[in-house]
């Protein structure tokens, strides 16, 4: 009963904070489930985000699973509740009032101002999964230099084609199950 | 403008949510609301979506409940949102119990680590190509750095830094005229 009651903390937070999309919130995400709670391992939490990336649907579903391995079925349903409702209710209350705030100047200023620091996020976020799944002190160098090579592959291919990035992501793990079992 | 049910609703928000793997779940949704469906008109699309990226929430989930409040009222909302997100949801139960599992095959954790990868390879390129214009502003780049750092680096909790940060930033955003006010 505690720990849901935490995962409903967190995760409500989280999604009031996931400002500029979910892979903002990313890195607190990271930090709270792993190295304050413990509810997954971070290689898990790795995983789980990748998994989440396969899917289809909304791309933070994933934290679904981070719940359902932290407290069964219950936590699974208390995180996502708690993930997707705090956000909604706001987002259906301020789409009431919005067309008041529609030529208010301030509002150009607030996209602009908020802009750089989901950025920002964002790429903590690569962080907070890249320092397990792409340059891990705990792997070999061979095990890193190919990790790396398949993530800034994707990038590189992802900008060059227009290509669904669900087939380049099972591309990945075709290329993991092939160079990276037994290292 | 034809007012769709709010099961009517579910059933075109769950083909969105069922089908569109790979991400870029916004396209998914504007080819059905504004282009299959006519629900809405473009301009109409667009000012859900400004409202949607503005707040916080996914933008895709934020897009279903203004478009599903606009076309049947509260019920609309709660028929999109779900309509999105279980398919996904019920798929995710899957893979994660074949990952609680089977993690330790050493087969399956390799694929996963080359998975696992090849994700973080996406954000960045996600990452890199939104903010694209961020990374090119000095004064954005400052701001992209200085939050990467606290949070990513410094691990100082995202409220403090949104409460400390944000406020700046919007601050030397601030509109230029000060008579912009209708």
């Amino acid at each position: 009963m505690r720990e849901l009651v935490s995962l409903l903390n967190v995760f409500c937070l989280l999604s009031l904070l996931a400002v500029g999309g979910g892979s903002a919130v990313l890195p607190q995400m990271e930090h709270e489930t792993v190295t304050v709670h413990g509810w997954v391992s971070a290689n898990d939490f790795a995983t789980i985000y990748s998994l989440g990336q396969m899917a289809p649907g909304p791309n933070m579903t994933m934290v679904g699973l981070i719940g359902y391995k932290a407290a069964g079925v219950a936590g699974m349903l208390v995180v996502l509740l708690a993930f997707y409702l705090p956000s909604s209710f706001l987002t259906y209350a301020a789409s009431h009032v919005w067309d008041s705030f529609q030529n208010n100047p301030w509002r150009n200023s607030i996209q602009k101002g908020m802009a750089p620091i989901t950025i920002g996020l964002m790429l903590a976020g690569v962080h907070a999964v890249g320092k397990t799944a792409s340059y891990n002190p705990h792997h070999s160098l061979h095990f890193n230099l190919i990790t790396c090579g398949v993530g800034l592959a994707v990038t590189a291919i992802l900008f060059a084609k227009h290509i669904n990035p669900a087939l380049l992501i099972l591309a990945g793990g075709a290329v993991g199950w092939f160079f990276l079992r037994g290292i | 403008m034809n007012s769709p049910t709010p099961a009517a609703l579910f059933a075109a928000f769950f083909r969105i949510g069922i089908t569109s793997f790979g991400g870029g779940l916004v396209a998914y949704l504007r080819d059905e609301i504004v282009t299959e469906k006519k629900w809405m008109t473009p301009d109409e699309f667009l000012a859900a979506l400004e409202i949607g990226q503005t707040l916080p929430g996914l933008n895709s989930v934020n897009v279903a409940i203004i478009a599903g409040r606009r076309l049947a009222g509260p019920a609309g909302a709660v028929a999109a949102a779900t309509g999105l997100i279980i398919p996904g949801a019920v798929l995710l139960v899957v893979l994660g119990l074949l990952y609680i599992r089977f993690h330790k095959n050493p087969d399956v954790a390799a694929a996963l680590a080359g998975i696992s990868a090849a994700a973080v390879g996406l954000l960045l390129q996600v990452t890199l190509k939104i903010g694209a214009k961020q990374f090119l502003n000095p004064l954005d780049l400052g701001f992209v750095l200085l939050t990467f750092a606290l949070v990513g680096l410094f691990h100082v909790s995202l409220p403090v830094v949104l409460f400390l940060i944000a406020p700046i930033a919007i601050i030397l955003r601030r509109p230029r005229s000060a008579g912009g006010q209708p």
